[in-house]
């Protein structure tokens, strides 16, 4: 159903700023148990926030180490072994415990909800027992890193982790395997509640493009999760009782490992971005003042990533010795896959152009993912190709685009929904110019990191190898010097985020004059997230004509009274006739 | 966050609206639950196909030395204990407490029975060592030594050291004088492949029976404090969907594993 808007006044006015109840979740309860025992969907994303952050700086130590390590040709500080153990580290925290949570177990426990006016998640105790899940998990990958280390790279292939491996694999698989658990949890409920406990008026049509990504995500978590499960079952089976179905030594197919490992690691990529792309697209329409454009193929791009994915493992095992057809077959579904994603990209960029663009911190670490998620994305078509893969396999040029993508797209999306949504977890803002200056820095470093990373990978360097020739050596300066400005961008947030809990001015409901439910509630929210039942009337972004999802006004958007000549023609300002072709979509 | 503590219904959750969308959303929730686990359990599926595919000889021998009729009685068991949740559902929907709790601890019974004859399999298994790795390899290597100075037209008759008649003499006799990889020689170590399946996929149901036993006890308890009225009885669906899953994995399990040696069992026990 479309409106076509013309000369009625061109919006409601405003709401009045609603008076901040003396109550809202982070005070209502107080206590070390009252957050521990909490089944407040909104707590157990603070409590995974909290979490997840603490793993992303191991993660990140980690990292560090691996690239100081890389300084010089024969390595800098570790020796082999140890090297070897550093980026397994690296990648299974950063990715178990940090990617694969991150914006579903944090926003999408804290927003679900919300967005579509629900008091809380369908099944709030097994939330919390998640939450538990995860931390259990984390326990004994942990206790793997520290009790000898885990050498065999995040990818665990046997037989080397079934047979040779001496590091402490067992605790660590194991870790993975209950995280995963906490995956399939999360992802089940978000399902259940967006299908089930949406508030009158939230149609399908209508549900803000996040709730479609978290839902995408969800199908993903359900379907793919448990087939690594079983398959760590079979690895940690082989490895304890010396004997499997992976073990080559009785007739065992090592390669069906990979089969079963990339059947859920390839689409847990798309776990990791998806919900990434959701922020993006909240935060993109808000700050450019625009409708999104093509509202239904981004939602429905959504969804198809999340079915094409499922069928695109084996690109992961072109060298692996699988047949020329399949590999064929293989290389041109990968291709298949890339073709949502430019949906998106396209839509975004449409969705810029002309809009009303400020550049608070959100919507600079979005712009920041669009160039990084495209070059991540279009270098990832090289690696889809068969003829330029067999050269590229297994080098650096793999983990720069790997890096684009989960680092360039996903972390800088998660900080944009942590700028964004940081008002209305904590009810303060934080600081304009250091934020902005955050995400400048973190993107000149990153681009320094992953760059040089390119060439090498193009010039042969493999993949985990602790040393390389001399004439290699200015590009891996070069990326450990990138690298250092990242870290230095990463640590600005944890301190001006943590300043604003204690000194930022207290964050109105709506500070950025967005559409979706959740900004029509206080900042912090209270428990039962609303008071009243919200009826939602319109499509998620009409920013065009300025109304919120409740049909009625939005404040002034941040910096209108800049230098913004665009802002200044806004929309409460000049009731005159509209544009004839603006339409409400509903 | 119960309801009790909440105030205005006695099963109706604090975040829902009402009972249908509580209702709903738990089936659907155990539905999606149900999705996962069909997922678990495709992965050694889609394995014991290829492998299947590429060792029938020893699949079908290692099959036929597995125990049939406790496999048959097991079975027979799990389809009627399906029939007993479901009666228990219609019992908890009229709010009849007596029979829900009956039927509850009927089905109980069925599923312990179960694990008892599996308890039986596994220990007697252990006992014949039918178990891939050291055990397995000794076992067999203690057949093939003992008929090697045999003369070979008389393996077929011949009487191993205290009658014994398992799968490593049966195995010792078949390969008895051939070549590794020649016409009709059973790989030993592909044999244990399939007996890697064996435990793995029945040890895997087995948690899943266990689970759901734990999960029925806490109905019959639930049941018992009255805490299950008619509205409430989408509980007791929503264990009995996971039950007759469970169930139905077993429905696979069985074929796959006890008849894929069907046309040898004669030989076998």
């Amino acid at each position: 159903m479309s409106i076509v808007v013309a000369d009625t006044p061109r919006t409601a006015p405003p709401p009045p700023e609603p008076v901040a109840p003396a109550r809202n979740y982070l005070n209502e309860t107080s206590g070390f148990w009252s957050w521990l025992l909490t089944v407040d969907h909104k707590r157990i994303g603070i409590l995974y926030l909290v979490s997840i952050t603490l793993f992303f700086v191991v993660g990140g130590i980690a990292a560090g180490l691996v690239r100081t390590n890389l300084l010089t040709p024969n390595g800098a500080i570790l020796t082999e072994d140890q090297y070897n153990k550093a980026f397994t580290a690296h990648g299974v925290v950063m990715l178990f415990l940090f990617l694969i949570p991150s914006i579903p177990a944090v926003f999408g426990n804290f927003l679900v909800p919300i967005m579509i006016g629900a008091k809380d998640l369908a099944f709030p105790k097994l939330n919390l027992a998640s939450w538990y899940v995860f931390m259990i998990g984390a326990a004994f990958m942990v206790w793997g890193l520290l009790s000898g280390g885990i050498d065999t790279g995040w990818t665990l292939y046997p037989p080397y982790s079934s047979r040779y491996s001496h590091a402490s694999v067992t605790p660590g698989v194991f870790g993975v395997f209950i995280t995963g658990f906490s995956s399939i949890m999360t992802g089940l409920n978000i399902m259940v509640t967006v299908h089930k406990m949406r508030a009158p008026g939230m149609t399908w049509g209508r549900l803000p493009l996040f709730i479609w990504a978290m839902y995408a995500t969800s199908f993903i978590q359900l379907l793919g999760t448990p087939v690594v499960a079983i398959t760590l079952v079979l690895l940690m089976v082989e490895r304890v009782a010396g004997v499997g179905i992976f073990d080559p030594a009785i007739g065992g197919d090592p390669v069906l490992y990979q089969h079963l490992f990339w059947f859920y690691s390839h689409p847990a990529v798309y776990i990791m971005i998806v919900p990434g792309m959701g922020v993006v697209s909240e935060v993109l329409t808000c700050f450019s003042r625009k409708n999104i454009f093509g509202y239904k193929a981004v939602a429905w791009s959504s969804v198809g990533i999340a079915v094409v994915g499922f069928l695109v493992w084996a690109h992961h095992m072109f060298v692996a010795g699988i047949s020329y057809y399949s590999a064929l077959l293989f290389s041109f579904l990968t291709m298949l896959v890339a073709v949502p994603s430019a949906i998106k990209v396209f839509n975004w960029v449409a969705t810029l152009y002309r809009g009303s663009i400020t550049f608070q911190a959100p919507m600079m670490y979005t712009l920041a993912f669009l160039v990084l998620f495209t070059v991540g994305g279009v270098t990832g078509l090289f690696l889809a190709t068969m003829g330029t893969d067999i050269h590229l396999h297994d080098t650096y040029f793999v983990v720069a685009h790997f890096h684009f993508v989960m680092v360039g797209g996903m972390v800088l999306a998660y900080l944009a929904g942590i700028h964004f949504w940081w008002p209305k977890m904590t009810g303060r803002m934080y600081s304009d110019f250091w934020s902005r200056t955050s995400a400048t820095v973190i993107f000149v470093g990153f681009f320094l990191t992953f760059v040089p990373q390119f060439i090498l990978g193009y010039h042969g360097m493999p993949r985990r190898y602790p040393n390389y020739p001399e004439e290699f050596q200015v590009y891996n300066v070069l990326s450990t010097a990138g690298a250092s400005i990242l870290g230095v961008g990463y640590l600005m947030p944890a301190v001006y985020l943590t300043l604003s809990l204690f000194f930022g001015p207290k964050a109105q409901a709506n500070p950025w004059s967005a559409t979706g439910l959740e900004w029509q509630v206080p900042s912090p929210p209270t428990v039962f997230n609303f008071e009243y039942l919200p009826v939602t009337v319109c499509g998620p972004y009409e920013y065009a004509i300025g109304v919120d999802q409740l049909g009625r006004g939005l404040p002034e958007p941040p910096g209108s009274g800049d230098d913004n000549p665009a802002a200044k023609v806004g929309p409460t300002l000049l009731p005159g006739p509209l544009p004839k072709e603006t339409e409400v979509v509903g | 966050m119960s309801a009790s503590t909440h105030g205005h219904h006695a099963v109706l959750k604090h975040h829902f609206d009402n009972l249908e969308q509580q209702h709903s959303a738990e089936r659907l929730g155990m539905w999606f639950f149900l999705v996962t686990e069909v997922l678990f359990f495709s992965g050694m599926f889609v394995a014991y196909t290829v492998y299947r595919h590429w060792f029938p000889a020893e699949f079908q021998f290692a099959s036929s030395h597995l125990i049939l009729w406790i496999a048959g009685v097991n079975t027979a068991l799990l389809i009627t204990s399906s029939l007993t949740i479901t009666l228990a559902i219609r019992s908890a929907q009229l709010g009849q407490r007596a029979a829900l709790i009956r039927w509850l601890l009927l089905t109980f019974a069925l599923g312990a029975g179960f694990m008892g004859f599996k308890a039986l399999e596994y220990a007697t298994d252990v006992h014949e060592k039918l178990v891939p790795g050291r055990m397995f390899q000794e076992e067999y290597a203690s057949a093939v030594a003992e008929l090697a100075p045999v003369d070979p037209a008389a393996a077929g008759t011949f009487q191993f050291k205290g009658g014994q008649q398992h799968w490593a003499q049966d195995l010792a006799r078949r390969n008895n004088h051939l070549v590794p990889g020649s016409d009709g020689y059973v790989s030993p170590e592909r044999v244990q492949i399939f007996l890697c399946f064996y435990w793995i996929m029945t040890g895997i149901h087995g948690i899943h029976i266990i689970a759901g036993l734990g999960c029925i006890l806490w109905l019959v308890q639930q049941a018992y404090a009255g805490k299950i009225p008619k509205e409430n009885y989408s509980t007791v669906e929503v264990v009995s969907l996971y039950w007759h899953l469970v169930d139905m994995i077993w429905l696979f399990l069985m074929p796959l594993l006890y008849l894929a040696g069907a046309g040898l069992h004669a030989s076998g026990h």
